[in-house]
């Protein structure tokens, strides 16, 4: 079951790779986050999630083209795969059939 | 490109080392983007230390590299492979694996020499059972205003109040030196010498006894143990449990035998006296034998329980001293543990029991070692990394089949282990050799040491071996494996193998400076200690046999000796001077004869002689005369000093004819001088000459018989001297040396330095020149073309040797250079400040070494070199 479940942190990090497209590599994925979030994202949190993602089949990934801004070496970008789409939806269907269940939901009430 | 900051590059070959090769680019890259980014607001020491701790973050267990067991595996099948090549090397260049194995060999016989010397003394006391939990009561003893003096001895005392209140100690036991006797056993005497040792010496330590009950055997006073030795010369047999030996009137029932002590320990007895005598006899006579500052014979051991420590006790010790300093006036005991084992190697105590080796010598003979070890480490990097030319194609081909760096490294530095334990074989043959000659150097040595073999120390060769083969295999295995396959493949004489030709140069002058400094040394020294023995002491040291006296009576033996037709004169002195023993007295001058009130005390050294002894001795009398009276024991009243005394006392202003009849008032007594010698030396040289003073004493049974010998068949004089000491004293054996023997044996350490030092620099020498030789044949061969096309040209054979030697000579020039005035400074700065006389420094000696030893380099460099100026240039340019 480890393989389909998806955390918090995974779901997010999945869903920047997806809004990315063609760009998604660790340190645009670090910065997207940090944008959305408002808080700081640490690259090393990021690398392990990506690795695990991979290694859950949810993303893959591939090397690309070498840049000056890096030193020379070659970006790994990130996409996620069709497993990882399923994931996704599945995750936000989840959510929905939680909202919808709600009644009368607003804001002002918890104040 | 350069100019730009960069990240820390150890970071990154940390990151290179520990991550997965699939994550690495990636990581590397992302880190080197956070590192840019940082840069923009942070300064370039802050973004590093970023960079750095983020590399540490990135530490993780899905980033770090697996273990490649491939790798491993590959190694393991290449075993054979990089066995097989390494043999066909070594038989290949027949030359310089000769030079490699017996460099490495005979520089690693000195590695095992050390390692066995270090063992012995690490394996000293380890025979017994609680040897981690015995420790000895050491005693600092400080009269005020002086410098402390520490003691491996304490007092009786101690042992008196160790027994009340002190908590945390499992046994205690005290033993004492010192007994001495002739023992009777029926109608036989020996010799005999004893240590005294109370009840629980069995229960500390560790010597089983073959017959007796330890718990008792030293309680009762007069009870004696044996040694199984000592048993069987006294009595013939070990069964003789209820006997009795009998010394002067008292006797002695021997209550056990024990096992004789084994060589590594530092308590060596022939036989235990238990303490309860000593307490009976001395300690009812003796004044103070009890008293709490009577700290020079008695020494005490301790066990502690398991998992006990010593902290308590040492509170412990510490009240005692404070509670019994009360009673001291102007001085001070105190008393501290030290562990058994840190006894035979370890820091220098007074009174001394047992052999120790201070671990400042051990670390010199280590560092001694290690320096020669490296050097023939050097010449194999240095060979190795030369002939790099003719391997590298071999290094090519396993690249380019798939052999890893690691691959290579692992190949080289096997290689290397590999000769490293072919030299080791060879080594242990010289090690055997070197042992047998270490051992007979001096008795003390053999004393101390055995050098056998034991499990320990065989590993520790093994490792010694490993260790050499990589020191010396890592710089060429390193070179090796960085050999870029492709570009050696195309064109072999590309390799920059002369580009660290400045650090082979270093290497070559290195290992001369010290071959140039050892041999430097050796000379010098041996000169210094030639010059000691011949030096002019003030007297006459010539043919005088002096005999050693046992507590007899010798007027009757001097009787007998006086009839040998050889035997020229006979004195007695109660020492021998000039060989190392002082003894002396503070004494009193009162100026012209009359006063009652001394002017001045001083310490004057004393010899106490008979009529005989200074016309033997040929001592030279500036004014009066010899002792004319011969007054019996204690009622003497002449004295004959040196000018010293004159000089320290201000006596007739040190004028020898004025200073007659003042008195001089020694222990009590007011004595006339009567005669003044000539100035001489009456320490060692590294005394300076100080106040003497010659006493007259009609017989001195613990002294000495001077003989003057006058023969020409020195065996049968001696037969003649032993058989009238036999008739004499028909216990002790005869104990004569003549006085220059006796000189020599003074300065014996010296001499002993000297012949390690000259070993060591045979073998520096040995080393630097194989080295050298290497160098020399390798550049020759590499320039044999260079050479024929000169002579093609036209060059001549001088000028071509020349060419060849030039940059050799210049490297052995600079050695000489550092090591002649390192050696001068060495010796004029450090080694003989100990001396207050000494020869100077013969530069004869200084360089006369440096020269012998340039001959041989420049014999080595000229054969070779001439051999290839000779080569006929049409052979050689023909086989291209």
């Amino acid at each position: 079951m480890k393989g389909t479940n998806l955390g918090e942190f995974e779901e997010l990090v999945l869903l920047t790779i997806a809004s990315l497209a063609a760009e998604a590599y660790s340190v645009a994925i670090c910065d997207e986050l940090e944008r959305y979030t408002g808080r700081s994202v640490k690259l090393g949190v990021v690398h392990a999630v990506l690795n695990r993602l991979e290694e859950k089949g949810l993303a893959k990934s591939h090397l690309g083209d070498a840049s000056a801004t890096r030193g020379g070496k070659r970006k790994r970008f990130y996409e996620v795969t069709h497993a990882g789409k399923v994931a996704l939806m599945r995750a936000k269907e989840l959510r929905e059939a939680i909202w919808r269940n709600i009644p009368g939901f607003n804001l002002e009430g918890s104040i | 490109m350069k100019k730009d900051p960069q990240p820390p590059q150890w970071a990154t070959a940390f990151l290179k080392w520990y991550c997965r090769p699939r994550l690495l680019e990636d990581l590397e890259g992302d880190l080197y983007e956070y590192f840019i980014r940082n840069l923009r607001d942070k300064s370039l020491r802050h973004a590093q230390l970023i960079y750095l701790i983020d590399v540490i973050k990135f530490l993780r267990p899905y980033t770090i590299r697996k273990i490649e067991p491939l790798t491993f595996l590959t190694h393991f099948m290449m075993i054979g492979s990089y066995f097989k090549t390494s043999r066909r090397n070594l038989v290949r260049n027949k030359l310089f694996s000769f030079i490699n194995i017996i460099g490495l060999a005979v520089s690693m016989s000195v590695g095992l020499l050390v390692i066995a010397i270090v063992n012995d003394l690490r394996s000293y006391d380890d025979f017994h059972e609680k040897k981690d939990r015995i420790y000895r009561v050491v005693t600092r003893h400080q009269d005020d205003g002086k410098p402390p003096m520490d003691l491996a001895s304490t007092s009786v005392r101690t042992a008196q109040r160790l027994a009340g209140d002190v908590p945390g100690i499992e046994n205690f036991t005290i033993m004492r030196n010192g007994f001495s006797g002739d023992a009777k056993v029926g109608q036989n005497t020996f010799p005999f010498e004893a240590t005294w040792a109370d009840q629980s010496f069995f229960k500390v330590f560790t010597f089983p006894l073959i017959a007796g009950d330890a718990a008792t055997a030293l309680k009762e006073p007069y009870s004696l143990v044996l040694t199984e030795k000592t048993a069987l010369k006294l009595f013939g047999n070990t069964h003789v449990v209820g006997h009795t030996v009998r010394f002067d009137t008292l006797d002695y029932q021997v209550t056990g035998v024990a096992r004789d002590v084994p060589h590594l320990s530092h308590i060596r007895f022939d036989a235990l006296v238990s303490f309860a005598t000593a307490d009976a006899t001395m300690g009812k006579k003796q004044d103070g034998f009890y008293n709490w500052d009577n700290v020079w014979s008695n020494y005490i051991y301790m066990t502690i329980p398991k998992k006990g420590g010593t902290a308590g006790i040492q509170r412990a010790l510490d009240q005692i001293g404070t509670e019994e300093n009360k009673v001291l006036v102007h001085k001070k005991v105190t008393l501290s543990l030290q562990p058994i084992k840190d006894i035979a190697l370890g820091r220098k105590l007074s009174n001394n029991m047992g052999p120790r080796i201070e671990p400042v010598t051990v670390w010199i003979l280590a560092g001694l070692a290690f320096v020669i070890i490296l050097s023939a480490c050097f010449n194999y990097t240095n060979l190795s990394v030369a002939r790099s030319l003719r391997r590298s194609r071999e290094v090519g081909v396993r690249k380019i089949i798939g052999a890893h760096r690691s691959h290579v490294l692992g190949q080289f530095i096997a290689e290397s282990v590999m000769i490293a334990f072919l030299a080791l074989l060879f080594s242990f043959g010289l090690y055997l050799f070197l042992r047998r000659e270490f051992l007979s150097l001096d008795p003390h040595v053999s004393e101390i040491f055995t050098l056998g073999l034991s499990w320990r120390s065989i590993l520790w060769f093994i490792a010694l071996a490993a260790f050499t083969g990589l020191a010396a295999g890592f710089l060429p295995a390193v070179f090796f494996s960085k050999i870029n396959a492709l570009s050696v493949m195309k064109d072999a004489s590309g390799l920059k193998i002369f580009r660290h030709l400045g650090l082979r140069r270093v290497l070559i002058v290195t290992q001369y400076v010290l071959s140039l400094i050892f041999i430097a040394t050796t000379l010098v020294g041996y000169s210094q200690y030639k010059g000691f023995l011949n030096f002019d002491l003030g007297f006459n040291t010539e043919n005088i046999l002096n005999i050693k006296l046992r507590g007899a009576e010798a007027a009757a033996l001097k009787k007998e000796l006086a009839e040998i037709p050889e035997v020229k004169q006979v004195s007695q002195s109660s020492m021998i001077t000039s060989v190392g023993s002082i003894y002396g007295f503070d004494v009193k001058y009162y100026p012209s004869g009359k006063a009652t009130q001394p002017a001045d005390s001083a310490l004057v050294w004393v010899n106490t002689v008979d009529e005989n002894y200074l016309p033997i001795h040929k001592h030279k009398l500036l004014a009066g005369n010899n002792f004319k009276l011969r007054p019996e024991k204690g009622n003497e009243s002449e004295l004959i000093v040196n000018q010293q005394v004159l000089k320290r006392f201000n006596i007739g202003d040190r004028d020898p004819h004025k200073a007659l009849e003042h008195i001089i008032e020694v222990e009590g007594r007011k004595l006339t001088i009567v005669g003044v010698l000539k100035d001489f030396h009456y320490g060692t040289m590294e005394n300076k000459i100080e106040p003497v003073m010659f006493r007259y004493s009609k017989s001195e049974p613990w002294g000495y018989l001077n003989l003057e010998i006058a023969s020409t068949d020195l065996e049968s004089t001696m037969a003649k001297v032993e058989s009238a000491w036999k008739q004499f004293d028909k216990v002790h054996p005869l104990k004569a040396n003549f006085y220059d023997q006796e000189i020599e044996n003074a300065y014996s350490e010296l001499s002993m330095m000297v012949k390690a030092i000259g070993f060591l620099a045979f073998l520096a020498i040995c080393i630097a020149s194989l080295g050298l030789f290497g160098m020399v044949v390798f550049t020759t061969e590499t320039k044999l073309k260079e050479i024929s096309i000169r002579k093609v040209l036209g060059a001549s054979e001088p000028g071509l040797i020349y060419l060849l030697c030039r940059g050799f000579i210049t490297l052995l020039g600079i050695a000489a250079l550092i090591a002649l005035p390192v050696t001068y400074l060495l010796f004029d700065k450090v080694l003989l400040t100990r001396f207050a006389y000494h020869q100077p420094i013969g530069l004869a000696e200084l360089l006369g070494g440096a020269l012998v030893v340039m001959l041989l380099a420049l014999v080595m460099i000229g054969s070779q070199t001439a051999r290839a100026a000779r080569s006929n240039p049409a052979k050689v340019l023909k086989s291209e």
